[in-house]
């Protein structure tokens, strides 16, 4: 299949990018997502803004509490991060799992939290790591959690003409791990498992089981207030909905987040 | 004759000699047909039903017109050809065989049928177009299981029959109501061989060149079957065979998805009429999921009269064969394949077949790797294994029991073959040894500690190939021969050229038929270029399919070496001035008896039957020979595959450990491609256990259109395996060969079915569904356990 | 309407300088506008590797990139393997002597994912090997002789 006909401009700044986003232009990322839904005419943009050529976009750097990765850093890079490795185990675990060799070398961080598939990895993780965006839009930047970004399919609370510049890490000392389940190894994530045990407690996400990742409150309500992993398992479905299709059942998609979130908590706290 | 291999050892039959077709495709030459560029060529893109059933009550192309670019726009009405004359075989001469109209013919009956086409500038535009065009289309009910079609009531797919039923396959032996009423026990079992989409990595696609000036069309085309693709377009363009030439580029895999007649390969000739100018038209993947058929899809009920030491006395088996909303070239006879081979390789003389072919508002099915056999071999090692669970036997010792033995060869099953050759237990025992067979129980008992279920399953299987002898191909109503051509030809330079009507997409054969030509007639390997799939080069060929090509193409091919080898011996005999019976054959020249030095080179002979100066009389310039070869019989690989699983509770999984496969195709040609398409066989057959699918909504929508939803495995998905080979020669062909192409895909599924089986069987569980994705077996053992 | 702009890329080290629609992908690009009809379209959902190239060095899908997208950039394709004398890359070598191609089709995508598998994890195992894999499809040949090919290519190459 082929895209249709749409108007590609290149961005030399953030400042260029955000006007064309204003102007109504979709960014184009690493395109891993958007490229096969353009060729599938699931989408069909008139304008697209490559975020492709804009420098400050891409890197991994730290400051004293977090550390910073520019949208545009490829999962390839993620998951080799040494830095982000040592503080975000998780993360890195995340990248290292994302499609193939081949999307891993061109899908971004960035592109991957602003296209808001509720079966990707990225963002769960990026949940249970307390990490935040940064975002331009035409009223200068701000800061949103990466829980609060994703609302349901597809969908962020970014607004008109905002982009995603950065992604905020905390650090700490890397207590943290991320399991998924999939059918075959290129496939989707059906349920995916995010842990972070850090000094003020364990955090937990999951994806595949919502219309957005979605933060495990129950489950980390029982293990922070002592509880054990088997009662907190046991609650760790509630609140979620997942919807059943060809990888599964409700049922089982529900099972499989206990069976990861012992998975995901056994390799968190061996770390 | 049995051919030594031991004593060849550069390039000849039985060498692993590396193929000489790779280079081109190493380095990215390979001409595959969306390579090719015709000057002035157009690009067509196809609309396609959304609906599963509907009445088209308009369509509007007026705004795809009006797209600068847009050349045609192309509807039932206005195709220029004759339609609705599309192929089907015929089975017991009474099948129903409705119109199939090149493009939609006032009712769609499947999602994805052509209801229009678009013919521009280039591909983009013509998918721009397609999109324009507006159809008004009028839902009508939808029927897509193959067993609710049957129902009384069910919605019709198509209004001028009274019910959904195709055609009625029967066979009942005299003895068989006896003989199941003197069993002690009966053993049911359903099955239901899911729908599977064929996916070869190259989609189909094609180029229609109309001439106008000399009424020539040619077609190049990813075909299989070039010259049934020549009848068919010259019948529906409405001109000789002779003006039509259909060209077969390189293909890029077919597994029987190629083995037919499609409507776009006579849309774009027609489309090429209409606007005087050549008409491409590629199939993108998600197009592919519907307009390419589909394969499987057969529910099975079998009863099997056994008796208290597990022999099988009387085998009841009864289908339904979902043919989709048409018949294709060869869909009423693929369910054929599996009545033949029901009994599989035990001895089973008393059977009741019935198989129940129905339409339903779906893709139509035909020919995928294996084409009905697979079906026929899964249903009957599932039940074999739920017959040694019932009555507490040993799953090789039932086998054992049962087989057809050494000494009944030429056997004659009760669905009518004859088998060629055979020794069954020989294949087990060799699979047994290699997969530790012998040794489960500690494996076994490792995976339990670790809290996992490990199973091991067998599959013993014989199919039926080398199709075919024309004259079963006449009593199945096919309609069409099952010879094979070939021809020979010595240059003036003693090299040759080997033209086969046979047609490789994969599978090597210019490499096999030059390894054949070495041996048989003494032209080097590097000497001999092969030619195929061109109907411009071939009185006919019928194609590559049915694990035929070497059974029948190779001997059609080693005949005509032999007539060359023989008119080479009268040559030489004249120019040696000695008679015939003086001479012996060398491997590569003609001598005479006991004296080297009184010898003609075949490069010799080959230069003398050219320039002609001094032929005995009577014998034609030109050493060139050919042959129209049809089989006596067909040829009945067999083996067996064990494997070795462990499912984890947790999730549902199915790891496969181990992957054992021997088989016996004969006399090997090349090992290298043997293994090879073992290798590629067997991971077919895995996906098909493990993996996918195809899937339709109530309402007849198609789930599982790309390679997103439909899961063809990768390398990171699958186990290396160990293969093994036996050798009982067929006695049916002068190379006692036999076919692999699809023995693979036969044995495998079963092996990987009943290994996930016997690993659960410790929860009662006694049968599972494929694919056996991770949630279906999470549930079976949530069932198992409440 | 339609909107494009000329770009110029470098394909296997020629310099190519045309006129593209923006929504062109780059295979074909290198498919329709350069002749390159090594590269193959296996799908339509970056699933199955037939289309992959290296841009910059890296093994990417040019299914799903824009031929704008490659505007002042390298591109290698599986006609750039073999050396100018015509003898064969490592890894081309290694396909042919392992049978680990049939019909050619996914043949180009694989061993361009394979190059990008070597650079990357010379040491990589057949487990390894077979993770890599993940994104290519191939329907003949069952990955047995693709995975023995991609390990003889990366033993050769660390050799030479």
């Amino acid at each position: 299949m082929i895209p249709s006909t749409l108007a590609y401009t290149k961005a030399s700044s953030i400042d260029e990018a955000v006007a064309a986003v204003a102007a109504g232009a979709v960014p184009l990322s690493g395109g891993q997502s958007l490229m096969p839904m353009m060729r599938l005419r699931l989408a069909a943009p008139e304008a697209i803004v490559d975020l492709g050529g804009i420098p400050e976009l891409v890197g991994i750097c730290e400051d004293e509490n977090e550390i910073a990765v520019g949208a545009m850093t490829i999962h390839r890079e993620v998951a080799a991060s040494e830095l982000i490795r040592a503080h975000a185990g998780l993360v890195a675990d995340a990248a290292a799992g994302i499609g193939s060799p081949q999307v891993r070398n061109r899908g971004t961080i960035g592109g991957s939290l602003g296209h808001a598939d509720p079966h990707s990895d990225m963002p769960a993780t990026l949940i249970a790591a307390g990490a935040s965006v940064l975002v331009r839009g035409p009223n200068g930047e701000r800061r949103i959690l990466v829980e609060d970004l994703i609302t349901t399919y597809l969908t962020t609370t970014l607004e008109p003409g905002e982009i995603i510049t950065q992604v905020r890490i905390p650090k700490g000392d890397d207590h943290s791990a991320y399991a998924k389940f999939h059918r075959r190894a290129i496939d989707w994530t059906i349920v995916g498992v995010a842990i972070c045990i850090g000094d003020d407690g364990v955090r937990a996400a999951a994806t595949g089981v919502a219309d957005r990742p979605v933060r495990l409150s129950a489950f980390e309500e029982v293990l922070n207030g002592g509880g054990s992993l088997d009662d907190a398992i046991a609650r760790i479905a509630e609140g979620v909905e997942p919807h059943a299709g060809l990888d599964g059942s409700v049922e089982y998609k529900k099972h499989l987040l206990g069976v990861l979130a012992r998975q995901a908590h056994a390799e968190a706290s061996s770390r | 004759m049995a051919v030594d291999y031991t004593t060849q050892t550069t390039g000849g039959i039985g060498d692993a000699v590396l193929r000489k077709e790779d280079r081109k495709f190493v380095t990215g030459e390979g001409r595959y047909v969306d390579d090719l560029k015709l000057p002035g060529m157009l690009h067509a893109a196809f609309v396609r039903s959304s609906f599963g059933h509907a009445r088209i009550t308009s369509i509007d192309a007026t705004a795809a017109l009006a797209l600068p670019g847009v050349h045609a726009v192309l509807t039932h009405a206005t195709l220029p050809v004759e339609t609705g004359v599309l192929s089907a075989s015929n089975p017991g001469g009474d099948v129903r065989h409705p119109e199939q109209a090149i493009l939609a013919k006032e009712f769609a009956r499947y999602v994805g049928e052509p209801v229009a086409m678009v013919i521009a500038d280039d591909r983009y535009l013509a998918r721009d177009g397609a999109d324009l065009v507006h159809v008004e289309y009028d839902p009508l009910p939808v029927v897509v299981d193959a067993e609710q079609a049957l129902e009384p009531g069910a919605p019709l797919v198509h209004a001028e029959y009274d019910s959904n039923l195709v055609k009625t396959l029967e066979h009942v032996t005299d003895g068989f109501d006896d003989a199941m009423a003197k069993a002690s026990k009966v053993i049911k079992l359903r099955v239901d061989n899911q729908r599977l989409t064929p996916s070869a990595m190259e989609t189909r696609g094609c180029i229609g060149d109309w001439q106008e000036a000399t009424g020539e069309v040619t077609l190049y085309t990813s075909t299989q079957v070039a010259h049934f693709v020549r009848t068919f377009v010259s019948i529906v363009c409405g001109t000789s065979e002779a003006k039509v030439r259909v060209v077969t580029p390189d293909v890029g895999g077919g597994f029987g998805a190629k083995l037919n007649t499609y409507r776009e390969e006579f849309a774009v000739c027609a489309a090429s009429h209409v606007v005087g100018r050549p008409v491409k038209w590629i199939e993108d993947r998600t197009e592919a999921g519907v307009a390419t058929i589909h394969g499987r899809a057969q529910v099975q009920y079998y009863e099997a009269g056994v008796t208290d030491e597990g022999r099988i006395v009387a085998l009841k088996f009864d289908a339904v064969q979902n043919n989709g909303a048409y018949n294709m070239l060869l869909t009423p006879s693929i369910s054929h394949l599996t009545l033949f081979m029901v009994p599989g390789l035990y001895d089973i003389q008393d059977i009741s077949i019935r198989i129940r072919q129905t339409f339903t508002n779906t893709t139509p099915t035909d020919a995928y790797r294996g084409a009905g056999r697979p079906e026929a071999t899964h249903g009957i090692e599932r039940l074999m294994d739920a017959i040694a669970d019932d009555l507490g036997i040993d799953a090789v010792e039932i086998r054992r029991r049962n087989f057809i033995q050494p000494d009944q060869f030429p056997y004659s099953s009760a669905t009518g073959l004859v088998y060629d050759s055979g020794e069954y237990e020989m294949n087990l025992d060799k699979a047994l040894e290699l997969s530790d067979y012998a040794g489960f129980a500690a494996r076994r008992a490792e995976s339990e500690a670790n809290g996992k279920y490990r199973g091991i399953g067998l599959s013993t299987y014989v199919e039926v190939c080398g199709l075919a002898p024309s004259a079963v191909t006449a009593a199945l109503g096919i309609g069409a021969p099952g010879w094979e051509h070939s021809t020979v030809r010595l240059h003036p330079t003693g090299k040759a050229t080997v033209i086969t009507g046979t047609s490789p997409h994969g599978q090597g054969h210019a490499t096999s038929w030059s390894q054949i030509t070495q041996t048989e007639l003494g032209i080097p390997f590097e000497d001999v270029e092969v030619i195929h799939g061109d109907t411009a080069f071939q009185p006919y060929g019928l194609g590559t399919y049915g694990s035929r090509s070497l059974a029948v193409g190779g001997i059609a091919l080693y005949r005509s070496l032999g007539k060359v080898r023989e008119k080479a011996r009268e040559l030489a005999a004249h120019l040696l001035e000695c008679s015939m019976d003086d001479l012996e054959w060398t491997g590569s020249s003609w001598q005479v008896k006991g004296s080297p030095d009184r010898a003609k080179t075949i490069q010799e002979l080959a230069y003398a039957g050219w320039t002609s100066a001094s032929l005995p009389e009577g014998l034609e310039p030109v050493l060139e020979a050919t042959t129209f070869h049809d089989p006596p019989n067909f040829t009945f690989p067999s083996g067996t595959h064990v494997c070795e699983v462990e499912i984890d509770p947790d999730t549902g999984r199915v790891e496969v450990l181990n992957y054992t496969a021997v088989d016996d195709c004969g006399n090997v040609i090349n090992p290298l491609i043997v293994d090879g398409q073992v290798h590629g066989g067997v991971i077919q057959g895995l996906g098909q256990a493990l993996f996918e699918e195809t899937v339709y909504s109530e309402d007849g929508q198609m789930l599982t259109p790309t390679l997103v939803e439909y899961l063809v495995p990768s390398a990171a998905d699958v186990p290396p395996m160990t293969l093994a080979r036996t050798v009982t020669p067929s006695p049916s062909n002068p190379l006692g060969v036999k076919g692999i192409g699809e023995a693979g895909t036969i044995g495998a599924s079963a092996a990987i079915v009943n290994a996930a089986v016997d690993a659960l069987s410790g929860l009662g569980v006694r049968h599972i569904e494929m694919p056996m994705q991770p949630a279906r077996i999470w549930n079976v053992i949530q069932e198992a356990t409440s | 309407m339609t909107m494009g702009q000329t770009i110029t890329v470098t394909v296997n080290g020629t310099v190519h300088t045309a006129e593209v629609e923006h929504r062109t992908l780059l295979v074909h690009f290198l498919r329709e506008q350069l002749n390159m009809t090594g590269t193959h379209i296996g799908c339509d959902t970056s699933t199955c590797g037939c289309c992959t190239v290296h841009l910059d060095g890296d093994a990417v899908l040019s299914c799903s990139t824009l031929a704008v997208q490659c505007d002042g950039r390298e591109v290698r394709t599986v006609e750039g393997l073999q050396a100018a004398d015509g003898s064969l890359h490592p890894i081309q070598q290694a396909f042919h002597e392992n049978h680990g191609l049939q019909c050619g089709f996914c043949t180009p995508g694989m061993m361009m994912a394979a190059l990008g598998i070597i650079e990357q994890q010379p040491n990589a195992t057949d487990d390894e090997i077979r993770a890599a894999l993940e994104g290519n499809l191939c329907r003949c040949t069952g990955y047995q002789n693709i995975v023995a090919s991609i390990r003889a290519a990366a033993d050769q190459m660390a050799r030479s």
